[in-house]
């Protein structure tokens, strides 16, 4: 793939799950459909504060379930839960 | 809609109301009453203690009628209709129910998952009666797929979701028989399906118009396309698939990993609910919201992943 901007080759590198393409003459960046998203996902779980740890005497927590391939990276984003459009996903056909 | 379709939302009032009553009933009455669908594929309306259904136009009387006595045999898993003959309005044919305290839609979090799982095993444990017609899931998520390439054919969405569908075996979109083994099924599963009956009888299915014979983890596949997309939470969607195994559901093995199962039907059900929301969100103009968007990113993601050869097979 050339780059849109100064026509230099661009190479595909592997961010966390996310493929970006990067021009090697420019530096520019270019994201697929979707891709954004992700990367935004990532940097909203890295800026949540780090969770407390556990006291010892407590049992692990039960472990997540199994999921597909194509499921759903780190673990959803279920700040969603509070959309309209959520609530109606569940109720209709 | 067309253009007969107040005068029949005003017939089957009517009607509901004459069967709540046991006479013919026009005058106001302090009863409950309302319009709980109102869509060419069922028109809904309650009046006290009655819900008059009038279902889509193409709807086969005997493929009905034997899904309706399906449901009268198994009163513990369906709400059973109402012994008032099925009539028919305007060319729909109409049937006639009790009326069940839904799940309150501005609670999710308050689902019933457990309840509605038992139900499902129960459903699929019981052995389907002869002549019932198939489970219609597939032929629901197909006819999504053409509305949104007739509707939407150049939104940006549609490439994905096209994609996605592209993956799936013949029988996903119901031009192959199922995979066996089959089982009872209800056909469209989701939190509107589930009911209370009023006196504290516990809850129940609704909506007979997809039941039929089939491979029952279509109905296991909302839930597990929602989890997929990241969002029904890991815990709720962990907790559905216990209570259905605890309660000896074969749609999926007793333990072990159940997407070998579960993936194409989740995949199909990913797509049909991905190409209603666009063919909607089209039809009135707008932009994909945010719970659109992560359900249009789970096709562009099935897309880049082969699907199993068969259930149970690893992909």
């Amino acid at each position: 793939m050339q780059c849109p901007k100064c026509r230099a080759p661009m190479h595909t590198y592997n961010r966390n799950g996310v493929q970006i393409e990067q021009c090697s003459g420019c530096r520019g960046i270019f994201l697929d459909y979707g891709e954004l998203e992700a990367l935004t996902r990532l940097e909203a779980q890295w800026s949540q504060p780090a969770p407390p740890a556990a006291p010892q005497a407590y049992p692990a927590a039960p472990p997540a379930p199994a999921a597909p391939a194509w499921g759903a990276p780190h673990g959803g984003h279920y700040g969603h839960r509070r959309h309209k459009s959520f609530g109606h996903m569940l109720f209709s056909s | 809609m067309p253009p007969d379709h107040h005068p029949l939302l005003r017939e089957l009032t009517a009607r509901a109301a004459a069967v709540a009553h046991q006479v013919p009933h026009t005058a106001p009455c302090p009863c409950a009453a309302a319009t709980l669908a109102d869509r060419p594929d069922g028109t809904v309306v309650r009046h006290g203690d009655t819900v008059a259904k009038a279902h889509a136009r193409d709807a086969d009387p005997g493929e009905l009628r034997a899904r309706m006595e399906t449901a009268s045999r198994l009163g513990d898993t369906f709400v059973a209709p109402l012994s008032h003959p099925s009539t028919d309005l305007r060319g729909r044919p109409v049937t006639f129910w009790p009326y069940g305290i839904p799940v309150d839609p501005d609670a999710p979090e308050a689902a019933p998952w457990e309840p509605a799982a038992t139900l499902l095993a129960r459903l699929h444990r019981t052995p389907a009666p002869p002549g019932l017609p198939g489970m219609r899931g597939p032929l629901n998520a197909a006819r999504a797929v053409t509305r949104l390439r007739a509707e939407a054919p150049d939104h940006p969405a549609t490439t994905p979701v096209l994609k996605a569908w592209s993956t799936l075996p013949a029988w996903a979109g119901a031009e192959a028989p199922m995979p066996g083994p089959l089982a009872l099924c209800h056909g469209d599963f989701h939190l509107g399906q589930l009911v209370r009956l009023p006196g504290g009888g516990g809850w129940r299915l609704i909506d007979v118009d997809d039941l039929g014979t089939g491979h029952p983890a279509w109905d296991l596949a909302r839930p597990a396309a929602w989890f997929a997309c990241g969002l029904l939470h890991a815990e709720e969607w962990a907790r559905f698939l216990a209570a259905y195994r605890n309660a000896g559901g074969p749609a999926v093995p007793a333990a072990g990993d159940p997407w070998p199962y579960l993936d194409i039907p989740a995949r199909a059900l990913t797509v049909q609910t991905a190409a209603r929301m666009i063919a909607k969100a089209v039809g009135e103009g707008r932009p994909l919201d945010e719970v659109e968007t992560c359900v249009v990113d789970a096709c562009a993601r099935i897309a880049s992943v082969e699907a199993p050869a068969a259930p149970g097979a690893q992909a």
